[in-house]
C-alpha cells in the first residue's frame, strides 16, 4: 500500500499506480465481503420469516447511532486529507485523530450491542441459540459474522490511520506526498460503505 | 518521440492530482448521507416492502455518494472508475446466476 | 540496442548491495524472487509427485497392508492441496510471471517491489502451514482438496489450520495479481501499446483479473469453515439451519476460475514459444488477446457445473451448462491460431517446440473432455468417476503442466545463463509423454467404466484399467525425473547460454543471459508489434 517509494528500481514517483494498486486492493475487499453478502442473499431468500424475526430482536437504535458514527468519521477523514492539500497541517492532525476516535467510539457501541447479545445468550454455540428455528440461527450467525469481520476491518484501519498519523507529525506524509493518506484514506471510506450496507441489512429491512 | 510519450504521462498524472474540492462539498455530502440514512430509518417504520425497496434504492446511493466524493471518484480518470465498474459488475453477475439456482428450486 | 561489450554483471551476480542470505531472502528484484518460487514449488511438485506414486501403488491391491483407508484419505487430500494451492495455481504466474513479464513490457521491476516479496512470504507461510497441518491436530485432513461442508467442518482431522493455510496462499496469489495489473498498467516502456505487449503479458493480465475478483471469494468461504469449526456460525451446518450446496456456491465461485488462472498464463507460454520457434508472427494476434480476457470473463461464470448433481435447480444446471459450452470458443480459437501461426513458418525444432506441442495435444484431449462434462446427461453418469479425475489431470497436468515444462525449457538458458542437454530433454519426453497417457487416459476409460474417485478398494473389472495406470505412473515419475535432472545439471555444469539461443525477438532476448539486475541499460522504446521477425521469417 505505501510502496512506490524508496527503491531504485522505480524512480520517479506515479501517484496514479499507487491509488490503483490501493482500488485493486479495495476490490479484493469488496469481493470479500461481497461473497458474505452473497451467503446472506442466499439464506434470506430461504428464510425470509425467520430473517424478519431475527432483526427485530437488534437495537435499530445502536445500529443508527453507530452509523452517524461512521459518516462522521469518514467525512473527517476526508477533511483531513482537503486540509493537507491547502496546507493546513493542524487541522489535517486534527481530523485524523478525530477519524480515529470516532472508529474507537464506533467500536465502543459495537461492543456494548454484542454485550447486551451475550447476555440474552444469543451467540452461537449457546444452548439458547440451538432451540432457536434455524432460520433465526443462520441470521445471528450471519450477524455476528459479518459485523465482526467488519469490526476487525475498523481496528485494521485505526491502526493504519494511527500509523500515518505518525508520519504525518514527522512530515513524510505532507502536503506533496499525500498519495499514502489518501490511500488510507480510500481504506476508511470503503469500511464506511460496508457499513452502509450492513444496517438496512440486518436492523432496518431484515 | 519517448519524450512525446513522457510528457503525455506526466500531464496525464497532473490531471488526476489538481483540482481538489474544498471543505464544503464534502459537508454538503455528509449531510446528503445523514438525511439518506434518516430516509431509510423513517421508511423501516413503513412496513417491511417499503423497508426492502428503501435497501434496495436509498443504500446504493448512498455508497455512491462515498464513491463519487470522499473517496474521489468524480476526479479520477476512467481508469479507476474502471476498475470499480468491473468489479461491481462480476458482483452482480455472481448475484444474479446465484439466483438462477435459489430462485427457481 | 544493448551491446555484449562491457556488459553489467548479471542479477546472479549482482544483488543490489545485499549479502549472504539476505541477497536472497531480503531480495526485491523480481528475477530472484521468481527463482525462489520456483525452488520453493518444484520442491513442492516433487512431493506431491510422490504422493500420487503412493497413491498409485495402493490401487495395486497387495500395497493396502501398507497404507490404511483413513491415510489414502488424508493421501489425496494432500495431494491436491500440494498441487493446487502450491504448483498449478501460483506455477506459471509468480514464475515465469515474476520472472519475465517486467521485462517482455520493458520495465526494470514490478511496481510494488517488496510487496512482490512480501508475497514469496505469504506464499512460504501459507506452505509451511500447509505441511504442518498434515502433523498435527488430529492429523492430516481426509476432506479432498474441495473441503466439502458438512464434512469438512465435523470431521476430527486438522482441516482448520489446512483451511487456514490455503487462506494465506490465496492472499499471496491475490497480491500478485494486484502487483501484475498495476505494472501492466503504468510501467509499459514508452511505444509500448496494449497491441503491442507480448501475449503472455496479456495471459498475466487476464490471470491477475481472476486472482483479484475470485480469490475473496475461496477466503471468506474458508474463514467460514474455520469460524463453523471453532465457534459454530451454523451457516453450512444442516443441524442448524444452514445449506452445504451454499458452502459449493461460494467454493467453486472461486475454484472454477482458478482452472484459469492455472491455465491462462500457461496459453499466454504457449503464444510465447509458437512464433518463436515457427519464426513468424503469431496468427491471430488480436484474437488471442481478446479470448485470453474473454476466458477469464465466461471463466468466471460456469462454477455450478460442479453441481449438476448437488440438488441446484433444474433452470441454473440448464444455465451453466450452456455456459461451460461457451468456454469452449475463446479456448478453440486459441488452439486454431496456433496451429495457423505454424503453418508456413520456418519451423526450428528445439525442445521448448516439443513440449508445447504435446501441451496443444494433451489440452485438446482435456478441452473436449470437459465439454463431456458440462454436458448435463452425461455429466450424472460420469460425476464423481475418475472421468473426471483424468479429466483434470488432462488439463491441470498436461495443459499446465506441460505448458510449464515448455517454458522453462524456452526461458532457461535467460534465466540461468547456461544451457542444458537438448538430448537430455528430448529422452526424458519419451517416458512423459508414454507414461502420462498411460496414467490419465486409462482413469478416462476407468470413469466410463464407472469407477468412483477417492475410492481406497475397487471391483476386479476395473483391476486391469488400475494396474495400467499405475505402471503409467512409474514411466511418468521417470520422466520427471529425468528431465528436472536434466535442468538441475545445466544449472550448474551446463554451457554457457547465449543472448538469444532461439532466435527470440520479444524484449528478453534482447538483453544479457542472464538480464542484469535492473534488466535494461536504458528503457527501450518499442516500435513495433512483439513478434517481428525482420528476415521476414529466416532466422
Amino acid at each position: 500500500m505505501s510502496s512506490g517509494h524508496g527503491h531504485a528500481a522505480h524512480a520517479h514517483r506515479d501517484d496514479l499506480g499507487d491509488k490503483l494498486g490501493m482500488w485493486l486492493f479495495l476490490v479484493t475487499e469488496i469481493v470479500l465481503f461481497g461473497g458474505l453478502f452473497i451467503a446472506y442473499s442466499y439464506m434470506r431468500s430461504l428464510y425470509p420469516a425467520d430473517f424478519h424475526h431475527g432483526g427485530a430482536e437488534l437495537n435499530a437504535t445502536l445500529g443508527v447511532i453507530n452509523t452517524v458514527v461512521l459518516l462522521t468519521s469518514s467525512l473527517t477523514m476526508v477533511l483531513s486529507l482537503a486540509a493537507l492539500q491547502l496546507g493546513d497541517l493542524v487541522k489535517a492532525k486534527a481530523f485524523l485523530l478525530g477519524t480515529i476516535l470516532l472508529g474507537g467510539c464506533f467500536l465502543v457501541i459495537k461492543s456494548f450491542e454484542w454485550g447486551a447479545k451475550f447476555q440474552h445468550h444469543l451467540y452461537p454455540g449457546s444452548a439458547h441459540m440451538a432451540t432457536l428455528p434455524h432460520g433465526q440461527q443462520v441470521f445471528f450467525g450471519l450477524y455476528f459474522t459479518m459485523t465482526g469481520l467488519h469490526g476487525v476491518h475498523v481496528l485494521v484501519g485505526m491502526s493504519v490511520l494511527g500509523w500515518m498519523y505518525t508520519h504525518l507529525a514527522k512530515g513524510k506524509i505532507n502536503q506533496d506526498r499525500f498519495v499514502v493518506l489518501e490511500n488510507g484514506g480510500l481504506y476508511w471510506h470503503l469500511v464506511d460503505v460496508i457499513w452502509i450496507f450492513l444496517l438496512p441489512l440486518f436492523y432496518l429491512a431484515a | 518521440m519517448s519524450e512525446t510519450i513522457a510528457r503525455a504521462h506526466e500531464s496525464h498524472e497532473a490531471e488526476a492530482s489538481h483540482g481538489h474540492p474544498t471543505y464544503g462539498t464534502f459537508i454538503k455530502v455528509w449531510v446528503a448521507l445523514l438525511l439518506l440514512t434518516g430516509a431509510l430509518v423513517g421508511l423501516s417504520h413503513l412496513g417491511q416492502t417499503a423497508a426492502v425497496w428503501g435497501l434496495l434504492t436509498l443504500t446504493p446511493i448512498k455508497a455512491a455518494l462515498v464513491f463519487y466524493f470522499f473517496m474521489h471518484l468524480k476526479y479520477e480518470g476512467i481508469l479507476l472508475k474502471g476498475v470499480i465498474l468491473v468489479t461491481l459488475g462480476t458482483l452482480l453477475i455472481f448475484f444474479v446466476l446465484l439466483f438462477s439456482d435459489v430462485a427457481f428450486r | 540496442m544493448i551491446v555484449a561489450e562491457g556488459r553489467q554483471p548479471s542479477y546472479l551476480e549482482d544483488a543490489g548491495g545485499k549479502t549472504g542470505l539476505m541477497a536472497w531472502l531480503g531480495t526485491t528484484d523480481h528475477k530472484r524472487i521468481g527463482l525462489m518460487y520456483l525452488y520453493a514449488m518444484v520442491a513442492f511438485f516433487f512431493v506431491g509427485v510422490g504422493i500420487g506414486l503412493v497413491m498409485r501403488l495402493v490401487q495395486l491391491t497387495t500395497f493396502q497392508k501398507l497404507i490404511s483407508a483413513q491415510t489414502y484419505n488424508a493421501l489425496f487430500t494432500v495431494h491436491g492441496v500440494i498441487m493446487i494451492f502450491l504448483f498449478v495455481i501460483p506455477g506459471l504466474p509468480a514464475v515465469f510471471g515474476n520472472f519475465f513479464l517486467p521485462i517482455l513490457v520493458g520495465a526494470k521491476d514490478v511496481f510494488f517491489p517488496r510487496l512482490n516479496l512480501a508475497s514469496w512470504y505469504f506464499f512460504m507461510a501459507g506452505a509451511i502451514l500447509a505441511v504442518l497441518s498434515l502433523f498435527t491436530g488430529g492429523g492430516a485432513p481426509d476432506t479432498g482438496w474441495s473441503f466439502y461442508a458438512p464434512f469438512s467442518i465435523k470431521t476430527g482431522t486438522n482441516v482448520t489450520l489446512a483451511v487456514f493455510a490455503a487462506f494465506v496462499l490465496g492472499f499471496s496469489s491475490m497480491l500478485t495479481g494486484i502487483n501484475f495489473i498495476t505494472t501492466i498498467h503504468r510501467m509499459r516502456a514508452p511505444g509500448m501499446t496494449w497491441f503491442r505487449m507480448p501475449l503472455f503479458c496479456w495471459a498475466a493480465y487476464a490471470t491477475s483479473w481472476i486472482q483479484i475478483l475470485a480469490t475473496p471469494i475461496v477466503a471468506i468461504t474458508l474463514v467460514l469453515v474455520m469460524l463453523e469449526r471453532l465457534v459454530g456460525i451454523g451457516i453450512f451446518d444442516p443441524a442448524k439451519g444452514g445449506d452445504p450446496v451454499l458452502y459449493q456456491h461460494l467454493f467453486w465461485i472461486y475454484s472454477h476460475p482458478a482452472v484459469y488462472i492455472m491455465i491462462l498464463p500457461a496459453m499466454g507460454a504457449i503464444s510465447e514459444i509458437l512464433p518463436t520457434y515457427a519464426k513468424r508472427p503469431i496468427f491471430g494476434y488480436k484474437a488471442i488477446a481478446f479470448s485470453s480476457l474473454s476466458i477469464a470473463g465466461v471463466g468466471s461464470l460456469v462454477w455450478a457445473h460442479h453441481m449438476f448433481t448437488s440438488g441446484m435447480s433444474e433452470f441454473a444446471n440448464m444455465i451453466f451448462s450452456l455456459l461451460t459450452m461457451l468456454v469452449a470458443i475463446p479456448s478453440a480459437i486459441k488452439v486454431f491460431n496456433w496451429v495457423s501461426t505454424l503453418y508456413k513458418g520456418s519451423i526450428d525444432v528445439q525442445p521448448a517446440l516439443v513440449y508445447a506441442l504435446t501441451f496443444i495435444f494433451l489440452f485438446c484431449i482435456g478441452g473436449l473432455t470437459g465439454v463431456m462434462n458440462g454436458a448435463l446427461a452425461i455429466d450424472v453418469h460420469i460425476h464423481d468417476t475418475y472421468f473426471i479425475v483424468g479429466h483434470f489431470h488432462y488439463v491441470m497436468f498436461g495443459g499446465t503442466g506441460f505448458a510449464f515444462f515448455a517454458a522453462l525449457l524456452h526461458w532457461f538458458p535467460k534465466m540461468f545463463g547456461r544451457m542444458y542437454s537438448r538430448k537430455a530433454v528430448y529422452a526424458a519426453w519419451g517416458p512423459l509423454f508414454v507414461g502420462f497417457n498411460m496414467l490419465y487416459f486409462s482413469m478416462l476409460v476407468l470413469g466410463m467404466m464407472g469407477m468412483p474417485r477417492r475410492y481406497y478398494l475397487h471391483l476386479p473389472q476395473y483391476h486391469f484399467g488400475h494396474q495400467v495406470a499405475t505402471v503409467g505412473s512409474w514411466l511418468l515419475a521417470l520422466g520427471l525425473l529425468m528431465f528436472f535432472g536434466a535442468l538441475l545439471w545445466a544449472i550448474f555444469k551446463g554451457e554457457k547460454a547465449e543472448d538469444n539461443p532461439w532466435g527470440g525477438v520479444t524484449l528478453e532476448w534482447q538483453v544479457p543471459s542472464p538480464p542484469p539486475l535492473e534488466n535494461f541499460e536504458e528503457i527501450p522504446t518499442i516500435e513495433h508489434g512483439p513478434y517481428h521477425f525482420p528476415q521476414g521469417g529466416k532466422a
